[in-house]
This record gives C-alpha cells, structure tokens and sequence, in this order.
C-alpha cells in the first residue's frame, strides 16, 4: 500500500485557491428571480389573516406565496414541518410568506408590503416545562403527521416528538449494590453551525411538471427524495445538482429552502428562482443544533466500578424535529458514553418548544450527551477520592463487554482504552505540578489545569442505507470517479480517489472524481453525513475497482491467452503473473481492444460497486436492544488550560486528540479534520450560545453570536491516531469526521475543575460564567 | 443611477449602477467576478476581502462609488494564468483550506498584510486574520501556510 496512508493534497485545490470554484451562492441563470422571506416577529402565533395584495402589485414582482398556497409538510424522520407556517407560527423567525421578484431589493421592498395579523398565544421554551400537562401544545396534531413507525415514538397530545428507551439489566437491583450514588444536571443551550456560505438554493419548475435544482446541500438524493414525497412527485421527474458547498456540519443534511424556491419557481411562470439566505437568517430561520437538559444519576462501588446509571434527557428540539427525533435516538444509544455498565435506564426525549427547531449538527448528539457523561464520570471519581483516569480505565469497553443496546465489543470493534492512555500520557496526565509553578500561580492569578474525557460515534442512520460508486475508463487509460456524496471540505473525494488508485494500483493523479453532483448522472448515496462517507463510500470505490478489474481480465485473459486467474494488475497494466512481459495496458483496454487487423473486443468498461449497511437492525421500543451501528469510533482528549482567575478567561495551551480510526487513508486530511472539529467544539465549550429574549432571538450576528478565530486556537493541537483495523471497513477504516469536536468542552470542564476545584455544569464556559463560579466557591 | 469607471485586476470598466450598490455587489453580480465571497454583509466575516490600492478591505463595506479611482485586486487577480502566487501555492501546500468559502478573502487578507509587513511573527499573523472567519480549518494551517511563506520569501528573496 502506497498511496493509502500518504498525505495527498484535496483534489479540488486550485479551484479553491483561486475562487474558481463555483458554490451555489455564484450561480446565475438567464431569467433567474431572487426571492425573499417575511418571518414571524413572535414565537408563538396564530395566523389570523395575510394580506399580500399590495406586494402582488409591485413591478417586479412575480410571485407572492403563503402556507395557504402551498399546503406541503416536510420532514426526514417526522414530516411535521410546513414550506411556509400555516395557521400558526412556531418561532419567531419562521417563514410566513415569500416573495420572487426580478431584483433582491424588489423582492425585499415587497415583502415589507405584506400585511399579516397575528394573535399570539402561549408560548413554551424549556423542554422540561414543555412536559408538563398543561404546557401549551406546539404541535396539536402531532398525532396526524406521518413518520418513521417503529423506530421514532411521539405522544400525541403532548409536546413529545419521539421517546426512547434504552433498558439494560435492573437498575434498581444496580442501584442498590452501590456504595454511593451520584446524581446531577447539566445542561447545553443550541449552538449554530456557522457555515460561512450561508444556504442557498435555485429551483426552476419547468412546464413539463419537471423540478431542477441547484443547492447547497449535503445529500443531493436526500433532497430529492424529500421533495419527491413532500409534492408527491415522482423523484424522476426531480434533478438535484450540488455544486461546491461552502460548510455543511450537518446544517445542510436533510432538506431546507430547496421546496420553498421550487414552488416559488411554479407560482413565477417557472422562472428559476433563487434564494440566498441572510446571515441573520441562518442564525434565525434555518435550523440550529438542539439544546439539552440531562438528569444523570450513577450509582458506583467505592472500588470504582460503576453499578447502574439512570439517565433523562430532554432535548430542545424547537418548534419542528423532522430531523432532530434521530438524534434523541442516537443520543439513547450512544447515552452513557463508552463504558461497561451492567444495569443502565435512558429515557430520552425530544421535545417540541417555540425556539428555531433543530437539526443534525457534528456529533449528532454525542457532544451533548457526552458533556454531561463525562463531566459526571469526573465527579464520580473526585467524591470517590480516585483518579478520574483510573477511573475511567476501571469502566471502560473493552472486548467482552456488551453496550447498552446488547453489542458484543470484540478485538476489532476499536480501542478507547488506547485511546485514553495515549491522550493521557502526551498530555503528561499525572504530572504534579512544581513548586516554581505553584508559585507563579499564586503570583499570577492564572492557574493550570489538565482534563481528560473519551468518546464514541457510530455513524447514525437508517438500517438499510446504501451508496453506489461508478469507475468509468476514459480513451488514455485514465478512469472518472463517479460518487453522490458531497465533499464540501472534509476531503472525502481526495480520500476516495486514493482509494480506487490503491485498488487499481494506478497512479491517484489519474482518477478524476467528478464534482458536478447531479442525482441524474450520479449512482445514488443516502446522505453525506455521520461520518459514513468514506467508510461507505470507500466500500463501494473498492468494489467499482474490483468489478472493473474483472471486465479488464476477461478481456486481457482473451487477448494474451492467459486464464483469468493467472492475470495480476500493476502499474497500469494487466500481465501474466509468471511472465509480466507478456501485458495489456490500462490504455489499450479502456475503451475495447482492437487486434491489429480491426477485430475489437470488450468495449468501454464500466465499474460498478455497491455498499449497504450490514446487520443493523430497528431498536426494541421497550429497552432498545439491537445492532444500531456499523461502526463505532473512539476517542479521547486530554487537553492543559490556564485560567485567569482574576476574569475567569480560560485559554486552551493543548490539547491531545486520540482516535482509533482503524486505518489512516490519508494522513495529512485525517489531521486536518481534528484541528478543525477541535476548535469547533471549543466554541461550544467556551463561546458559543443561543439566547433569547421571550423567545426572541437575541444572537442573530456575529457580533452576539461569537465563533472563535485564530486568536482563540490553541497553542498546540496534538492529533494521534491509533489503528485496530475494521474488519468491514475500506482497508481497516473508520470515519472521524465528527469525532474531533465531541467531548473537547467536557474535557475543558474537567480540566477546570482540575484547576480550580469548581465544577461547571453548563455551557459555554465563558469568563463570566467561570468567574462567577470561582468567585461563589470563595 | 451612477456611472463609474471601476478598475478592478488592472482592467477598466464601464459600469452605470445604483448608489446604493456594494463593491461585493459590483464585482459578484455585474463584473461576475464570484471568486469574492458574501459571508455575513455586515463586515464581519471577512468572506468578502479584497484589496484597494494594495490594503485589505471588507467589500461589502465599501460602496463601488467609492471604489472609483482606486486599484481594486480581488482573488481572480493573484495568479498569472496557471501560475499560481507564491501565497496560493502555500495554501495548497499546506491544505489551509477546507471547503474553501473563506479562502479568497483569507488569500487577499494575507496578500494586503505581507505586503505590509513582510517579516511577521506568529502572533502578527494570527492577528492579521483575525477578521477573517473560517469554520473548517482551524487557523492552525493557515498560520503555517503564512509561517512558511514568510520564511521561504526571506529564503530566496521572492515574492510573486
Ligand atoms: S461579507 Fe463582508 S465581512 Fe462578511
Ligand atoms: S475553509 Fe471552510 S470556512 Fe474556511
């Protein structure tokens, strides 16, 4: 193996650099209208009456839409979201009405001509107090609306979109063998994605009732099948294109503006229309990372060993969870972290507010469920009076044990252990501090601190998702990669492209990996999200390679006289195995032999692979036993912060970053995607946060709304990657696209309590929060 | 309606165009030079970053107006056709990008602040970029990109 495991360079790279790659933001098209939203002012309203008249009548203006209009619910996993509100308004930014005309600012001016009345009613914000029994209902016919039975369970009647239960052995038998028993809340606000290309989409409806469109999406078939089944339109008669996208995280799984501006595009005389959402409405209108309450409760030996843990979730999935119902689910899971736990109850619950509704976001729950898991196992081992550490390694999964959802852990399934006593040791967890240090802290006022915490992440999806690859041979011997799945940055078709090179033992400068993603052209792939890509994706590559491998030896096998199991490949050519002079080149097969009297053989070859997951099966609703994971990736991070106790500032001087990823295909993008995923989850842990003012969103800017920049980065970021291969996977690997931002607040709380002897429960550490939380224990 | 001579990449335009139009707007949507990027129009991403007589400024910020009678260089005006600059090739060098929607700003960031201050230290540069947003990367490559271009241009006295 030569190229699998090098460093190379993003395929894509010369377009980036020079601003010749072409994002949906760019994209002009001869007639093209814009359009433009109205949102509702408040969180909580009926629609009593929408007068558009006087927009109608703008110059200009082509089409005016309300929820009236067009009557279409769309959704993932629970179709429960309206294109436009429709009788109410759920959170203050919902689209209410829609404008396409000639010029932005037209559409703009005639958006501010619309007249709507509300009446608003009571609003619910927090999950829990949305529980209650006489919470206001944010959906009242929860019980009408279609989604995925048996794997997604709402309660009609109440505000909860989904319940999930994970049961494992007793936990009350558990409970009662434990010396102690520790029990707390913790507790995270939604956070945005921030992509920095905002979401945008064109659609043109053609006469011939046939949908075109252009998106900044992850999953262009997702889309198109959404759509299909939103409009009840045959997904035929929809083509999705993807061009670069920039920055997804999850934000652009799934479907957003793309059913909006098609029928926008129908309303305009089936003009393309476009829509480029603001800054303000990304942060306000389109989906956001759910927020979460958790009640943990943990019963443990006083040797270490923990006995039963019962945990609550309450997730804010705002006012829709078409999406966001999965991640209560994968949260279940996933629910208690990586341990070995013999009697374990979760109840999760995703529950329907008037906040901006959630969606995937990196780590699909994990980083959530894991600030609260790990801050608890922390302070489990302080009131036990051990080492969190060795904690930890008395908990841990390893081979033998079984997860909460019944998994045999095995050789194979990857190493958290390794992972943490890789991170632990690089970061010199251990090491007291000197006198000299000691000295300067008090000196100071900044004071030093290490925190450790692991993780898990198994890719979340349905059981039978599948992805299909295309090799075809162009006339030199070079191939086109054909994929569906999106790269927007993690470097997926780099990866991809390495991988079919590896297999075909040909140099990786000469597969082309096709960018122009078009649901017509391309073979198909269910979303690009959880980390699933390359795993799948790879799947499928190695097996376009083998199939296309096959097609050359049958015709080598013809033209040199050879059985085909006598036939080997390398350096692109196909020759005898005993005698390698005796050769056909890639070339010469590509598009059909041709004998030197005329006679041709063969033809253009073709390679096709298919990958679908395998053994995963739908959760017992009553205790959520079964397979939900084709693979689980582990980690850990130990990272050293300082603290400026006199402001309560919390600056990242390392942070260490362990993943067993099976095998590392590519070296250089396996490390880029730790550095960016660590800093994105240091913005969670320490800056970034939804607030509102009665439901009103009060972080809509980046003034309010603070991501980090390179002021924040920390001094050093150390990424290792350990390798226990994966059977199943493409040449041993696992995914870790998601992994490198789970679990980084909650080893920056723990290294704040390291520091401090304060425990914080809540995120973004800001300086505020951390300087009121050392001046109370004071 | 206005009518300006715009000078963008070292060619003149001829433009008639509402007051009220951005730079961003001029060079995205009438000169269709999209390889400027809109991150935020509130000058706070730095998507949007393009030179003005040689210093970096948020052209969302800036009205084409008053863009007139200035030497505007946006991203399309680094490389010489497929001679790439010496900051592009460090960007490639060092993967200082991801899904690249921050780059052409982060690129004519870079370029106004070298030609500034063509020996910075790490902090200088972290500094430098500070106005300019990217959410993929983590910085970290960037900085070495800049580092390394820093130290090769002091190598063989190079700039192009
Ligand atoms: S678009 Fe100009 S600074 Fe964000
Ligand atoms: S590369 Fe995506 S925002 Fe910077």
């Amino acid at each position: 193996m030569d190229i699998i495991g090098s460093s190379v360079h993003r395929i894509e790279s010369v377009e980036k650099v020079t601003g010749e790659a072409r994002y949906t933001h760019d994209i002009k098209m001869e007639g093209m209208l814009y359009a433009r939203i109205l949102t509702s002012p408040y969180p909580h309203a009926k629609i009593l009456s929408i007068d558009t008249s006087r927009a109608k009548e703008l110059p200009g203006v082509f089409a005016v839409l309300t929820g009236e209009e067009i009557p279409y619910k769309v959704g993932l996993y629970m179709v429960d979201k309206p294109v436009l509100a429709q009788g109410k308004a759920r959170y203050q930014g919902e689209p209410v009405a829609a404008v396409a005309a000639v010029t932005e600012e037209i559409a703009r001016e005639a958006v501010k001509l619309i007249r709507v009345e509300y009446e608003p009613v009571q609003p619910v914000f927090d999950p829990v107090e949305a529980l209650k029994p006489d919470a206001p209902l944010v959906h009242e016919k929860l019980g009408e609306y279609s989604y995925v039975k048996g794997v997604f369970f709402p309660e009609p009647g109440t505000n909860v979109a989904s319940h999930i239960k994970i049961r494992k052995g007793n936990v009350f038998e558990g409970f009662a063998k434990a010396d102690r028993i520790i029990e707390n809340d913790f507790y995270l606000p939604q956070v945005n994605h921030v992509p920095l290309e905002t979401h945008s989409s064109i659609a043109r409806w053609g006469k011939n009732g046939e949908i075109e469109i252009w998106t900044s999406a992850q999953s262009p078939f997702a889309v198109r099948n959404l759509l299909s089944v939103s409009l009840g339109i045959s997904p035929a008669k929809i083509r999705v294109h993807v061009p670069y996208v920039g920055g997804g995280f999850g934000g652009k799984a799934g479907i957003h503006l793309e059913p909006l501006v098609a029928c926008l595009s129908k309303a305009a005389d089936n003009r393309p229309v476009k829509i480029v959402a603001t800054r303000e409405e990304e942060f306000n209108t389109l989906p956001v990372r759910q927020g979460l309450k958790a009640h943990i409760k943990t019963g443990v030996t006083k040797e270490g060993r923990i006995v039963a843990e019962e945990i609550n979730y309450y997730w804010d999935a705002g006012s829709y969870a078409d999406y966001g119902v999965n991640i209560g689910r994968a949260g279940a899971y996933a629910g208690a972290g990586p341990y070995d736990i013999d009697n374990v109850s979760i109840d999760s619950y995703t529950i329907y507010t008037n906040h901006v509704f959630g969606t995937a976001y990196r780590g699909f729950g994990h980083l959530e469920v894991l600030w609260a898991i790990e801050r608890q196992m922390d302070i489990a081992a302080h009131e036990l009076g051990m080492d969190p550490y060795d904690f930890r390694m008395k908990n841990l999964l390893r081979p033998g044990s079984i997860t909460i959802t019944g998994e045999k852990i095995n050789e194979n399934t990857g190493s958290v252990i390794k992972c943490l006593e890789a991170a632990a040791k690089e970061i010199g967890w251990g090491k007291p501090k000197t006198e000299e240090e000691l000295e300067e802290e008090k000196n100071t006022g900044r004071v030093r601190g290490k925190g450790l915490a692991v993780l898990h992440k198994a890719p979340a999806m349905p059981t039978n998702t599948g992805c299909a690859a295309i090799l075809k041979f162009n006339d030199d011997g070079t191939i086109n990669l054909l994929v569906s799945g999106v790269d927007y940055g993690q470097g997926t078709y780099t990866t991809l492209a390495m991988v079919a090179a590896e297999q075909m033992k040909m140099p990786v400068e000469k597969i082309k990996v096709v960018y122009d993603n078009d649901t017509d052209m391309m073979p198909y792939d269910w979303q690009t999200v959880a980390s699933r890509f390359t795993f799948m994706g790879g799947n499928a590559v190695i097996r376009a390679a083998d199939d296309l491998i096959n097609q050359m030896k049958d015709v080598a096998s013809r033209v040199l006289r050879a059985p085909k199991e006598e036939l080997e490949i390398g350096n692109e050519r196909i020759y005898i195995k005993h005698n390698p002079d005796e050769y056909l080149t890639y070339r010469q097969v590509a598009l059909g032999y041709t004998y030197p009297n005329g006679n041709a053989i063969g033809g253009p070859l073709i390679g096709r692979g298919m990958y679908i997951a395998q053994g995963l099966t739908n959760l017992d609703p009553k205790t959520g036993q079964g397979l939900p994971a084709i693979d689980w990736t582990y980690g850990a991070h130990g990272v050293e912060i300082e603290i400026d106790t006199n402001t309560g500032d919390i600056r990242v001087l390392k942070i260490v970053s362990a993943f067993d990823v099976g095998k590392v295909l590519n070296k250089e993008l396996c490390e880029e995607q730790v550095v960016g995923g660590v800093l994105q989850g240091l913005g969670a842990a320490i800056c970034e946060q939804y607030l509102y003012r009665d439901g009103v969103l009060l972080t809509r800017t980046f003034t309010d709304y603070k991501v980090p920049t390179s002021m924040d980065v920390p001094d050093e970021i150390f990424p290792i990657f350990i390798e226990t291969p994966q059977l199943d996977g493409p040449f041993g690997a696992r995914g870790v696209a998601e992994h490198p931002m789970i679990s980084v607040p909650s080893a920056i709380g723990n290294a704040v309590y390291n520091a401090t002897g304060v425990n914080i429960y809540e995120v973004p550490m800001t300086p505020e929060k951390v300087y009121f939380a050392l001046k109370n224990r004071a | 309606m206005k009518d300006i001579i715009l000078k963008v990449n070292g060619r003149k335009y001829n433009l008639r165009i509402d007051e009220s139009m951005t730079l961003l707007k001029v060079l995205r949507e009438e000169l269709e030079l999209t390889g400027t990027k809109e991150g935020c129009g509130e000058g706070e991403c730095g998507a949007c970053t393009v030179l003005m007589d040689g210093k970096a400024v948020n052209s969302c910020l800036v009205l084409a107006c008053e863009a007139e009678g200035h030497d505007i260089t946006t991203i399309e005006g680094l490389a010489d056709g497929e001679l790439l600059s010496d900051i592009q090739e460090a960007f490639i060098e060092h993967q200082a990008f991801q899904c690249g929607f921050c780059t052409p700003g982060m690129i004519m960031t870079i370029k106004g602040f070298l030609d500034e201050n063509p020996n910075p230290t790490e902090d200088e540069i972290e500094e430098a970029i500070a106005g300019n947003l990217c959410r993929c990367t983590g910085y970290k490559p960037i900085v070495a990109a800049v580092k390394d271009l820093v130290e090769r241009r002091g190598n063989d006295g190079y700039n192009r």
